[in-house]
């Protein structure tokens, strides 16, 4: 167990990034981030690479998407506007504040399995080949998720998105 | 310079530096030639670094109590995983199994048909002797036994136990898996309650008597002639088996 800690801790503040990016609630995100670390140290000895890394993605991102499909069945949408507002770049310099902010509002709008590629392949650098496991699809898929995703991230962010948001589930807020 | 086209996973392996050097090269190579693609390209590399930025003081906040694994290592929470579940459902079968159901054999341990039996016996325990409001359906003991011999099939005698102190209560048919059975209920003074239940066996036509105790009852269980019988009460064996032997004694001389 003592390796666990080792090779797990540094881990944990990209976990938590990818959470919040992906559920955006903060509160929320931390409590997907704890479940996954206490399922990680229950599991500890069944993984079966020696890289930890995707396999705690993987637990965080099942545990995340399970909640999705929870809260679509529940049918509970919340508008972005209503999403706690410090929730990004709360370090950033002022003028930053505001690009930050309108590039995860924009993210937000993409479908959760576009957002997880951008995510897991953009900022938290995983190969693609690690992305497709934690996804739990083919590398094939990855790519064209990723094509899709980059493509739509553009067009909001150069307004020409048009009426695609149809897609969008948002974590109910917590509070 | 390989003679391969450019696939827009290359372009996209491009963003992400996840190329070898070679096909960078012919990436780079072929994006000066298409100001059109690369003017894409360039936006989606800008955008990746955009969104990094934006996430990257998330990684830099100190990390809450709740978070901390070092913890978490000392004192895992044990979730009950579906796995766990399983084991758990097994577990309490089989303690069900053998505690709730240990039957411990004064001669021999009741099997096949005689546990039926026994079983049968005490679930109508539990369902009729608790029932203050109708724990019979006929009182009248001649009723009762004219009843219960027709939907047996067979005659049934009436056990009388009223020399050790317990008085008929009346009686019902009972369904069970092998077809009715006669339920007769009997209580003494302090409102204690037995019941005695009897059919035709299918098999175990022939058992000797075998005790049987699980929960807060105890009972024992027989067969005579193809026919089974089973006394359950609330107080222990010891205290049911002179009450069984009399049953045993009178129904043998039917």
């Amino acid at each position: 167990m003592n390796d666990m800690l080792r090779l797990v801790e540094p881990l944990i503040p990209a976990l938590r990034r990818y959470a919040r990016a992906l559920v955006r609630d903060h509160a929320a995100a931390d409590d997907l981030v704890q479940d996954c670390l206490e399922r990680a140290v229950i599991h500890w000895e069944q993984r079966r690479s020696d890289n930890p890394r995707p396999w705690l993605f993987a637990i965080l991102h099942n545990l995340a998407i399970n909640q999705f499909r929870r809260a679509t069945t529940r049918g509970v949408h919340v508008a972005i506007d209503e999403t706690n507002e410090d929730a990004f770049g709360q370090d950033a310099e002022q003028e930053h504040k505001v690009t930050y902010r309108d590039v995860m509002t924009k993210l937000a709008r993409l479908p959760h399995d576009q957002r997880a590629v951008l995510l897991l392949v953009g900022v938290e650098d995983l190969s693609y080949a690690d992305a497709a496991k934690v996804l739990g699809v083919p590398i094939g898929t990855v790519m064209s998720r990723l094509a899709r995703a980059r493509e739509r991230l553009h067009q909001e962010l150069e307004g020409t998105a048009g009426d695609l948001n149809n897609n969008i589930v948002q974590l109910r807020n917590k509070s | 310079m390989s003679n391969r086209p450019i696939t827009e996973d290359d372009l996209h392996a491009y963003v992400d530096r996840a190329l070898e050097p070679e096909r960078e090269a012919e990436v780079a190579a072929y994006l000066e030639k298409h100001p059109d693609v690369a003017k894409r390209i360039a936006a989606y590399s800008d955008e990746r670094n955009l969104l990094r930025s934006a996430l990257l003081p998330i990684a830099e906040e100190p990390l809450p109590p709740q978070l901390n694994l070092a913890r978490m290592i000392e004192r895992p929470r044990r979730r009950p995983s579906s796995l766990r579940w399983a084991i758990a459902a097994m577990l309490m079968l089989s303690i069900g199994g053998l505690g709730g159901w240990m039957i411990r054999g004064a001669t021999q341990a009741p099997a096949g048909g005689l546990a039926a039996l026994a079983e049968e016996a005490s679930d109508s325990y539990k369902v009729y002797a608790s029932d203050h409001t109708r724990p019979v359906e006929l009182r009248d003991s001649t009723e009762l036994v004219q009843w219960v011999s027709n939907r047996l099939r067979q005659p049934v005698k009436l056990p009388d136990l009223s020399k050790s102190g317990y008085r008929l209560m009346g009686g019902r048919v009972v369904p069970t898996a092998h077809g009715p059975a006669a339920m007769f209920m009997y209580d003494d003074d302090h409102g204690e309650r037995l019941v005695v239940l009897t059919r035709p066996m299918t098999s175990d036509q022939n058992a000797p008597m075998a005790a049987h105790s699980g929960g807060d009852i105890a009972g024992f269980s027989w067969a005579d002639g193809g026919t089974g019988y089973s006394l359950v009460g609330p107080r222990g064996v010891d205290a049911l088996r002179p009450l069984a032997n009399e049953i045993r004694k009178q129904a043998q001389t039917i």
